[in-house]
């Protein structure tokens, strides 16, 4: 049974988390982990045998990735093709949306779990290579699970005939190198084979046609991360964490404006109130939250607003209710004393820097939404500037400012970068028309 | 005339084997090239070209892609300072104006601003060849990349790897 | 807007019903939205989308709603379904497109005024068709500096780009030169060469007609002229046998442009940058353009009555001394099949001599290509195996390359290489198995061409030329006749000159009378229509030059022919040139063989004549005339019938036209195909034409050059002549009259001359052509005179090293022949024991080594030192 931490009211619920915060010195060494179970799971799932009956697990748990999109991953490998083979599972580490830092720190802390995850999950869908995308920055994750993977060869836990069992796994290492968009699953294969990280147009997808036109599954860290405690516990019984169709727990990274940012380990369901006041220790100095971006920086806004504080950590539930995502599990909070126009900007500049250029709505797109911000917020502001944004973020992702919205681009960066033209505009249009106005007197 | 030493050749041929199709190495093969070479040379453009048998011009394509690539010579040191939204409202700005200003005559150290680099609980975070320093302020800043040119502290290469 | 429903048929249908924009038809399943739309006649816009290259849905321009389907898909990557009913005008769609446009001008200079593309640019059609008004960017524009060579032919303008990436995968796509690439991202990416390697591709100049926007520009072209005083003409290329469709532009009377057209059975929308850029020649200042006859000593210019009385005066003369033998007609491969045509009758009807060859030493025999079972180019695409049994098809006929490229990477058409060296499609063989010059193809060869044929239907097809003059024709005549004994094949010739199987089946061909005849088969016939045929069979080129070296031929005339510099035994052509009495030359310049010429009389040439042409495949197109000759030149056909006339017999021909007509009524392989037939097949005729009815598209409407090939404008493409739709003329029409002499077939056998072993250290040598050669065209067109690669001897690493030098040194090559010194380079392509040399006459050329009268050629290659 999963231990519960108990900090203030809200607690904790550490299950991916639990040994990396159990054994802080040695968490991600071969020792430090198989003195706290690693790869018992492994063990017995090969020993079993059945590798249906991990997807069957897995269907039960209701996992739905941790990457973002929040895609049902039984059902993901499911889409594999039968009998074509070789096939491929790449794991997504190039973890890039602003202010999450959830799969760097299972990366550098327990490598071990997502080795063990690796090849549980390759065991379940029949791979035998797979392959580790890490964030090019990431040179101590990098090295550390390097040494896992080594360490776990070492022991037989990973390479030929696993174990005995007559599964071979292998598992690569391939290191980015400074570019956001291969975080995307199509654009990080491109990457993968050497291309400019540019995303591919689908279909066909990745199940069908991935890596080198061959069937593969693209999952996140912390997706394979928790695949060996559903096995451990089952999935039936995992699913009785959470709420609806947002089973188990996910790891929040909250950062800004509050007294302890970090990543928390919640039970989905939770408030975001409990979660920034309870366990991230609440805005610092006692101020009010002005706004927050609940998934990562791709995310429309939220405010301080009780309605918004006391909404659940449930993907579904605050999509259709205010049209925001949880996406990659970060929640950046910003106190009163926060331009919400600088922090648009400094969000539309990064879009912009990360475009990849393949296609005209984003390329050209971002990098006019980002000049605009930049005079808005620079005191360089007309009052028609945030009309035109929100027109040319309609020609971008047409309805976003009355979702569900739909996209002219390939890949969801080009949205992405309109998400926080339509916060502004949904909260803080006054205000900032006014400052617009102000700032246009000035200048004239 | 080969642009990859003896040691890193081997090394290079060991990468080609990790995959079906040569082209993947391109990236793991230029930051080898820089492990060696601090920078990412238009000879070593050529000569990943030759390894992966693929034009040197679809070399350059790929590898100006990606902004760990550096196609100017530049500092041993690379100091990376993250200014996106959550180092933005805790310093991040003022931290790389500081260190701008302060090393802008060393050529021997590169700054430069870069997008969030997931410490954003460490807010504000800066990296010095990719090793993590976390709640730095500009004074803190300064030392540490002090530290590291004097060898107090032990730089990684400009691509991240530990120097034996 | 409502959905029709497929109506109901018994049979179950193999096409899909859609509906786009309210007007519904039937499309084949799969079919990418955007084109079947546009091939009933609704234009999606694009920019990115290219018919002949994969869809890469970058642009976005073409998105449209499709019902029942959420957001809005390309259609240039939407395949049609059955019951689809899709909107590319609707309010939403119309929204999207204007932003689409809206976004690609923000950062685009709008410097249409001082823009090549001005007047003919998509992107301005399209903003004028579909975009936005007044601009409400008010930011900084993304500058870089302006345009930059990416080689010495095209030039980029980045701030014109619109990231299309058109020019990046056609290099890497269709060319497989993947020199250019883009470079950096987001806004700031770029199309880019790597550092000092320029974009040196045989096609870069596609890049510059596909790109939609003026970014890329050819320096030949840059500010030539405004598309607005260009006049078109659709045509033919004839700078080599593929003879790919073009429209060539010109303004006042100059040529000044040649743009592909898309030619589904030829090139595809593809031009190589020689036939592209070498238009220049037409207009050089050293073409001759007056008569001249000599005098004693020197030649003067005279008027054309006298011209033409000096040259009938030698003929005659040399005709009542010596006999008609003593008079040969070299060439001929340049002009049109009507110049061939009338040529042949003055030679063989008139004159009464058989010393007639359009080829020069440096083709095949006339026997086995007016004689082999051919294929078209198309049957490269359905081949069971494609036999390639010379280096040099990407020099030689490049487009012909292109096509054998897409055949084997796009449609998996497995290639057997049995060229001597490596070449540029070696890389995508199935099987390589490096054939040494004169030895036979051998029987595990055959075996592997069986075994890659294995479960596809279709003929193997080889493909046959003279890739290596320095072996004899008779060795290539051979491996035919092998492969043709062993497997169903077709042949598929690669000779490159110009016209020359217009020529040879015109009968300028020893032994050979017009329309795939021989003299002995069609003798009675002939002398039915011309009243008299030579006596018996003459002298091929070799036997006319050893004739004329040893005093046995007195005339010579020379139909845009320079044996001295194509020859490839420049010792025998020299010897001849400087024996006869007197030469008689139809050429527009002056060369070496040309300089003791007697009577020089200038001709037209492309561009400035209209007739039929007929291309490696067999099919009959036409070149158009699209300026006024120079000086006085005169259609070589015309020149003919002049001489005719002074010999004392009227051919009664006054325009091409009837002359074209009366080779449809006198020579069997070409029955039916009249001016008027020629004119109206949209993809011309393959001949015979009894044998290719079911081919022939009658044209319908004036074919518009860029909306074609979908780099263009939409919505008012250039125009060219449009001729009025015919009928398809039946069988009977078109079969030969029943009387007629039947088609020579070649009996499939050949003497397989026993090439001498080689001994150990002798490296046999292989002479090949360089697309830009020290040829006319090429000397004549400095653009492309930059382009010569300097001559080398490339041997294998192993040899060099053996000989003791360093790649980049000099050495001295030995053969029967004589001596001279050359560059080496190494090169693995290259077998051991073979020795690699482009073609050339000058003083360090190939053409001094050679000895025609072997079958190979050894070299003994010694180092300096
Ligand atoms: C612009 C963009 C960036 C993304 N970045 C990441 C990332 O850094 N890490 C990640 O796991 N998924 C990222 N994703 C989501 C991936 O495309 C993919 O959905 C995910 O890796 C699938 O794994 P999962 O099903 O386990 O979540 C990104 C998506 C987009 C559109
Ligand atoms: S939306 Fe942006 S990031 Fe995605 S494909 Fe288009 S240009 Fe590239
Ligand atoms: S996206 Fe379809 S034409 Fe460019």
């Amino acid at each position: 049974m999963p231990e519960v931490s108990v900090e203030s009211g809200a607690a904790e619920t550490r299950i991916v988390t639990k040994r990396l915060r159990d054994r802080p010195d040695d968490s991600w060494s071969i020792d430090g982990a198989l003195a706290s179970g690693a790869y018992d799971v492994l063990r017995a799932v090969l020993a079993k045998g059945d590798a249906a009956d991990v997807q069957e697990q897995v269907k039960l748990s209701g996992l739905r990735g941790r990457g973002g999109a929040g895609f049902p991953t039984a059902q993901k490998w499911s889409f594999l093709p039968p009998d074509s083979f070789p096939r491929y599972l790449v794991v997504n580490a190039d973890e890039g949306e602003p202010s999450t830092f959830k799969d760097r720190m299972l990366l550098e802390r327990d490598p071990h779990q997502l080795v063990e995850g690796i090849a549980i999950a390759s065991y379940s869908v029949r791979c035998n290579l797979a392959y580790v995308y890490v964030r090019g920055e990431f040179a101590l994750g990098y090295e550390r699970l390097t040494r896992a993977i080594a360490d776990a060869q070492a022991l037989g836990l990973l390479g030929r005939d696993i174990l005995g069992s007559g599964f071979d796994c292998d598992i690569v290492l391939h290191r980015g190198a400074g570019a956001y968009i291969c975080g995307e699953e199509t654009a990080l294969l491109e990457s993968l084979e050497g291309e400019r990280g540019m995303p591919r147009i689908r279909p066909p997808f990745p199940a069908i046609e991935g890596l080198y036109a061959k069937p593969t599954v693209v999952n996140n860290v912390e997706t394979l991360s928790t695949v060996p405690h559903i096995m451990q516990m089952g999935g039936a019984e995992y699913a009785k964490l959470g709420v609806n169709r947002s089973t188990g727990t996910r790891i929040f990274s909250v950062s800004g404006h509050v007294n302890q940012p970090g990543n928390y380990e919640v039970e989905l369901g939770m408030t975001f109130r409990d979660l920034l006041y309870g366990l991230a220790g609440g805005v610092r100095e006692n101020r009010k939250i002005k706004f927050f971006i609940p998934g990562g920086a791709s995310s429309q806004w939220l405010t301080g607003s009780d309605e918004h504080l006391d909404a659940p950590l449930d993907m579904d539930y605050v999509q259709q209710t205010f049209g925001v995502m949880l996406g990659s599990g970060a929640v950046m909070v910003f106190d009163e004393t926060v331009d919400p126009v600088l922090v648009a900007w400094r969000l539309a500049k990064f879009f912009a820097h990360e475009s990849c250029g393949k296609c005209t709505p984003c390329r050209e797109g971002t990098g006019w939404i980002e000049k605009v911000l930049y005079r808005m917020s620079h005191g360089l502001g007309r009052p028609e500037d945030l009309d035109l944004l929100v027109d040319v973020g309609g020609n971008i992702s047409p309805g976003v400012v009355n979702a569900p919205f739909v996209q002219t681009t390939i890949c969801p960066l080009g949205p992405s970068a309109v998400s926080c033209i339509a916060s502004l505009n949904k909260f803080f249009r006054d205000e900032v028309l006014e400052r617009l106005r102000d700032d246009a007197g000035v200048r004239a | 005339m080969s642009f990859f030493d003896e040691k890193n050749l081997a090394n290079a041929k060991e990468i080609l084997a990790r995959y079906p199709r040569a082209k993947s190495a391109i990236l793991p093969l230029a930051h080898l090239a820089q492990d060696q070479n601090g920078w990412l040379s238009p000879e070593a453009m050529e000569q990943i070209a030759e390894l992966t048998g693929e034009t040197a011009a679809n070399v350059l394509g790929t590898c100006s892609f990606y902004t760990m690539l550096k196609r100017r010579p530049c500092g041993k040191l690379v100091v990376s300072v993250c200014t996106n939204v959550t180092c933005l409202v805790t310093g991040g700005p003022e931290v790389l104006d500081h260190l701008e200003e302060r090393f802008a005559s060393e050529p021997e150290v590169t700054v430069e601003e870069v997008e969030c680099l997931a410490a954003c609980d460490g807010a504000p975070a800066l990296q010095v060849n990719y090793e993590f320093h976390e709640r730095v302020s500009p004074s803190s800043a300064v030392e540490i990349v002090e530290g590291y040119k004097s060898g107090a502290r032990k730089a990684r290469t400009v691509s991240g790897a530990t120097v034996a | 807007m409502t959905t029709t429903e497929p109506e109901a048929t018994e049979v179950p249908k193999t096409t899909v019903t859609v509906t786009v924009d309210g007007v519904t038809f039937e499309a084949e399943p799969g079919e990418l939205l955007i084109k079947a739309a546009q091939e009933h006649g609704i234009y999606i816009p694009r920019f990115c989308w290219h018919e002949r290259m994969e869809p890469v849905g970058m642009c976005r321009m073409c998105l449209v709603e499709i019902e029942g389907g959420r957001g809005y898909p390309p259609a240039c990557t939407t395949p049609v379904t059955d019951g689809m009913v899709a909107h590319s005008r609707s309010d939403a769609v119309k929204q999207i497109q204007d932003g689409m446009l809206e976004f690609l001008l923000i950062n685009h200079p709008l410097d249409c005024p001082v823009c090549d593309r001005g007047g003919e640019c998509p992107l301005q059609d399209q903003t004028l068709a579909f975009g936005p008004g007044e601009s409400r960017f008010v930011e900084e524009k993304r500058h870089f500096p302006k345009p930059i060579p990416l080689s010495e032919l095209v030039l980029l303008d980045r701030e014109r780009c619109i990231q299309c990436a058109r020019c990046i995968r056609f290099a890497d796509e269709i060319a497989g030169d993947a020199l250019i690439d883009f470079i950096d991202r987001g806004e700031r990416m770029q199309v880019l060469n790597f550092e000092e390697q320029p974009f040196d591709s045989y096609f870069s100049g596609n890049t510059v007609q596909i790109c939609p926007v003026g970014a890329l520009t050819a320096s030949q072209y840059r500010f030539r002229a405004r598309p607005w005083d260009l006049s078109t003409v659709e045509t033919s290329c004839t700078t080599c046998s593929v003879q790919c469709r073009g429209a060539v532009q010109s303004s006042s009377n100059r040529l000044v442009r040649l743009l592909a057209v898309d030619s589904e059975p030829v090139n595809h929308g593809w031009l190589c940058d020689k036939g592209r850029y070498g238009l220049e020649w037409v207009h050089s200042g050293n073409r001759l353009l007056e008569p001249q006859i000599r005098d004693g000593g020197a030649r003067r210019e005279v008027s054309w009555p006298d011209a033409l009385d000096r040259a009938a005066d030698v003929i005659e003369k040399a005709k009542e001394l010596h006999g008609a033998g003593s008079i040969a007609v070299l060439g001929g491969a340049r002009g049109t099949n009507e110049d061939a045509y009338v040529w042949s009758a003055l030679a063989k009807g008139v004159i009464g001599t058989d010393h007639v060859d359009a080829q020069l030493g440096d083709g095949l025999p006339a026997d086995f290509v007016l004689g082999m079972k051919r294929a078209e180019i198309a049957d490269l695409d359905r081949a069971s195996a494609i036999v390639v049994l010379d280096q040099d098809l990407r020099d030689a006929v490049p487009v012909l390359f292109l096509r054998i490229r897409r055949a084997i990477l796009e449609l998996g058409v497995p290639l057997v290489d049995l060229a001597p060296v490596a070449h540029g499609l070696s890389a995508h063989a199935a099987v390589v198995a490096r054939r040494v010059p004169g030895e036979p193809v051998g029987a595990s060869v055959h075996d592997e061409i069986t075994r890659v044929g294995e479960g596809r239907a279709g003929p193997v097809v080889v493909v046959i030329g003279r890739g290596n003059v320095a072996a004899s024709a008779d060795s290539v005549v051979g491996a035919a006749a092998e492969l043709a004994g062993v497997h169903d094949v077709l042949f598929l010739s690669a000779l490159r000159r110009g016209n020359v199987h217009g020529a040879l089946d015109a009968g300028l061909a020893p032994g050979f009378l017009p329309g795939r005849t021989t003299l002995d088969a069609a003798r009675a016939w002939f002398t039915d229509w011309w009243g008299a045929v030579p006596a018996e069979t003459g002298l091929d080129a070799g036997g006319i030059l050893r004739a004329a070296a040893d005093g046995k031929i007195r005339v010579l005339v020379l139909l845009g022919a320079d044996p001295v510099s194509d020859f490839p035994d420049a010792t025998i052509a020299r010897r001849a040139i400087d024996a006869v009495d007197t030469i008689i030359t139809v050429d527009g310049f002056e060369s070496e063989s040309t300089q003791r010429a007697g009577v020089f009389l200038p001709c037209t040439m492309w561009g400035e004549k209209a007739g039929t042409v007929t291309n490696l495949e067999g099919r009959v197109q036409r070149v158009g005339r699209k300026v006024a000759p120079e000086g006085t030149a005169m259609d070589d056909w015309r020149i003919a019938a002049e001489l005719a006339l002074r010999l004392g017999s009227d051919l009664d021909l006054a325009t091409v036209d009837e002359v074209t007509d009366q080779i449809a009524r006198v020579a069997p392989a070409f029955a039916g195909v009249t001016s008027g037939m020629v004119k109206n097949a949209r993809d011309g005729v393959v001949v015979p034409l009894s044998a290719h009815l079911d081919e022939i598209v009658i044209r319908t409407r004036d074919l518009s050059i860029m909306a074609d090939d979908g780099s263009g404008t939409s919505w008012d493409p250039i125009k060219v002549e449009g001729e009025p739709p015919a009928q398809v003329p039946d069988a009977s029409s078109v079969s030969a009259h029943v009387d007629a002499p039947a088609l020579h077939e070649w009996d499939g056998r050949a003497l397989h001359p026993e090439a001498p072993a080689r001994d150990a250290y002798a490296l046999r040598l292989v002479v090949g052509r360089a697309l830009y050669d020290d040829g006319r065209l090429v000397s004549e067109t400095p653009l492309l005179q930059r382009l010569v690669r300097d001559l080398q001897l490339r041997i294998h690493p192993s040899d060099l090293a053996r000989i003791g030098v360093d790649s980049g040194g000099q050495v001295k090559v030995t053969s029967t022949r004589g001596s001279q010194i050359v560059a080496v380079r190494s090169d693995a392509g290259v077998p051991a024991g073979i020795a690699c040399m482009d073609f050339s006459a000058d003083a360090l050329g190939a053409a001094l080594l050679v000895d025609s009268g072997q079958p190979v050629v050894d070299l003994r290659v010694e180092s300096l030192r």
